[in-house]
């Protein structure tokens, strides 16, 4: 669980966080900050799906659900076998 | 009663001079939005009247009047003009919906410069390209962005000025970089502001079209006159309104009604800044009381993906009338709102170079779910044959829709581009790139775009701009990049890729390609989905065929294609 969630935060501060001040944890809210917008998620989507090999419904990957690493990885283990 | 009463009435008898008259300007008079916005209404007795109410990200919250916007936008504008910035100098505002970002806007139009907003989202080639185009000469912005505005800041010799409002001082400054911090500024109480005249430039906005760069709107001082009236009459803004538009000042709404037109009216406004969530929102609408909402369809479908439950929770009691913008509003979001909300939402259409509404339900008007409405009075609207360009009378005949030229916020010309901006204007018409009917009660009905333009999310977003920027990653050889239908974004970008030998299709491929796209234009622009392919389907001359493309994507018929190149 821990490394997953290294791994998914060391990718969303590489890919999403420009400013090099922000401190970014797991539970920094991402999209309610503005760190990740709607149409960002999409990426940070296939990210998760490739990278822990499974499939997220479409319903389930939400704003909601996508606002920290701790959100996220929770519903990644969701989907895990 | 709303401001606008009856419809009717007001299309016999109506003359922009009643707008001219309200705000006490006579033709020929000097004109500044700057000063309409915050000066004037300290003058009229509500200097100490509450303009915004400003909550950022983390539960900060300020309260400015407009007194201290006046003071704001004077200072600002003081150290501009000081810095060495005069009239007609493109300054980019360049922030996030911060208190400073709504200060420079007016302190910018008080030195008679013209104020170029941009969405803090662009990556470094959209900024580029439209930063390039304008020949900017100063942009405002905070320290997060420097890394982009660095890596370009060398192929811009015209951007001689890069001010930054929250500079850290332990950090080195680079060339032409200058710190400035509104609170440590002396206040400037009097301002010489610019004699600016009715067709001084204000604004330019960048819009996106289907083939070659994005192009800038050009706006003047006198768009004021039309801003106003329609704020007035279709936001149906009053004295003791709260009222929140969500459009962020990057884009034409957040502009024309999240500055303009509420604060020449002297009307109170709250903006959030924050990411979207429905719980955010709708606890934003409580705690400020907010009682006009102006807000976007793709906005409201969120909102209603999130549920009704949610709603429950919060008093939103004080909404006294909604209006949305952007994309053409669906029947379920109207009538959803008036069941959640006890109202509905008023669809309005109007565009960057039309610069005020054009076409809106209108208070008090019986609105048809899922149309656009009817012309706002003294907008001449119709729609044309594709044709002849000549007006339709047919009810429910599918044309162009087109406005008479010459309403008071029309823009004056795409940036250096008379070529462009003349052919928007045809057989003395306007036309809007959009396709509609009109029934028997002269409701207008949307159908579509004329073009290939993807509006995604309210914003419109240029094929050909995101099929260039594919075209530069290393692995991509061809793409075509059509609209795609989303629920909630009515649109969204598609490409279609074909790589070069050396390189397998995949997902790791698409991420690589999709975030490439992000950072180099924007995440509107960055493709949802991405679809490899062996060749794209091409004419025999060469040409990429995109309406079979988007055919597909939209389970239409395909059409011919006897042109289509064969294997």
């Amino acid at each position: 669980m821990e490394e997953m969630k290294d791994i998914v935060l060391k990718y969303v501060i590489k890919e999403y966080i420009e400013d090099e001040e922000a401190e970014v944890n797991c539970d920094t809210p991402l999209i309610s900050s503005g760190y990740v917008d709607s149409f960002s998620m999409v990426s940070l989507l296939v990210f998760l799906e490739r990278k822990f090999n499974i499939k997220i419904p479409p319903s389930k990957a939400t704003p909601e659900a996508f606002d920290s690493v701790n959100k996220i990885v929770a519903l990644v283990n969701q989907y895990i076998k | 009663m709303s401001n606008i009463g009856s419809y009717e009435a007001r299309l016999k008898e109506f003359d922009w001079s009643l707008a001219k008259n309200e705000l006490g300007y006579r033709d020929e008079d000097l004109i500044n939005i700057g000063w309409y916005c915050s000066d004037r209404i300290c003058l009229s007795g509500n200097s100490e009247k509450t303009a915004l109410y400003y909550e950022g990200f983390g539960g900060i919250k300020k309260q400015y009047t407009f007194n201290d916007i006046r003071l704001a936008s004077n200072t600002i504008g003081s150290f501009l003009k000081n810095t060495g910035l005069t009239n007609e100098d493109r300054v980019c505002l360049f922030m996030d919906r911060i208190p400073e970002l709504y200060f420079s806007f007016l302190g910018i139009l008080k030195i008679g410069a013209i104020v170029q907003p941009l969405f803090s989202a662009f990556g470094e080639e959209s900024l580029y390209v439209r930063l390039e185009d304008a020949q900017t000469r100063a942009i405002i912005t905070q320290r997060k962005y420097l890394t982009r505005i660095r890596k370009i800041h060398y192929k811009l010799p015209h951007l001689e000025y890069i001010i930054i409002i929250d500079h850290d001082k332990t950090k080195p400054l680079e060339k032409n970089e200058i710190p400035f911090s509104l609170e440590k500024m002396p206040q400037i109480e009097e301002m010489n502001i610019f004699p600016t005249r009715s067709e001084s430039p204000s604004v330019l906005h960048y819009t996106s079209g289907t083939t070659g760069q994005p192009k800038g709107v050009l706006h003047v001082h006198y768009s004021l006159i039309s801003q106003y009236l329609t704020a007035k009459w279709v936001l149906d803004l009053r004295d003791d309104d709260i009222y929140w538009c969500t459009a962020d000042p990057g884009w034409v709404t957040g502009t024309s009604y999240g500055i303009i037109g509420p604060w020449s009216m002297g009307i109170t406004q709250c903006v959030l800044d924050a990411g979207f969530s429905a719980q955010t929102w709708y606890k934003f609408i409580e705690n400020n009381k907010v009682s006009m909402w102006y807000s976007s369809p793709t906005a409201i479908r969120s909102l209603m993906k999130a549920g009704d439950d949610i709603v429950r929770n919060f008093n939103l009691s004080s909404l006294r009338h909604l209006a949305s913008v952007g994309e053409p509003l669906n029947s379920e979001a109207v009538i959803w709102a008036e069941s959640v909300f006890g109202k509905p939402f008023h669809d309005t259409f109007w565009q960057t170079e039309t610069g005020s509404i054009m076409i809106s339900n209108f208070p008090g008007m019986k609105i048809k779910p899922g149309s656009m409405g009817k012309p706002f009075p003294g907008i001449t609207g119709v729609v044309l044959d594709q044709k002849s360009f000549e007006p339709l009378n047919e009810p429910g005949k599918a044309g162009l829709i087109a406005f008479k030229p010459g309403w008071p916020a029309m823009m004056r010309s795409y940036w250096n581009n008379p070529i462009k901006y003349n052919e928007k204007f045809v057989n003395g018409w306007y036309l809007t790139g959009d396709k509609a009917s009109i029934d028997n009660d002269g409701y207008f009905w949307f159908i579509g775009r004329d073009d290939d333009v993807i509006n995604t999310g309210g914003h419109l977003v240029s094929p050909f701009e995101v099929e260039s920027a594919l075209l530069e990653h290393p692995a991509v050889a061809e793409s075509a990049v059509v609209a795609k239908p989303d629920d909630v974004n009515m649109e969204v970008v598609k490409a279609f890729v074909t790589l070069k030998p050396g390189y397998a299709p995949g997902p790791d491929m698409e991420l690589d390609i999709m975030n490439f796209i992000r950072k180099k234009l924007s995440s509107l622009a960055m493709p949802q989905e991405i679809e490899f392919m062996d060749r794209i389907p091409k004419t025999r001359s060469g040409k990429i065929m995109r309406r079979m493309l988007h055919a597909k994507e939209w389970g239409e018929e395909i059409g011919d294609i006897s042109t289509l190149e064969n294997d």
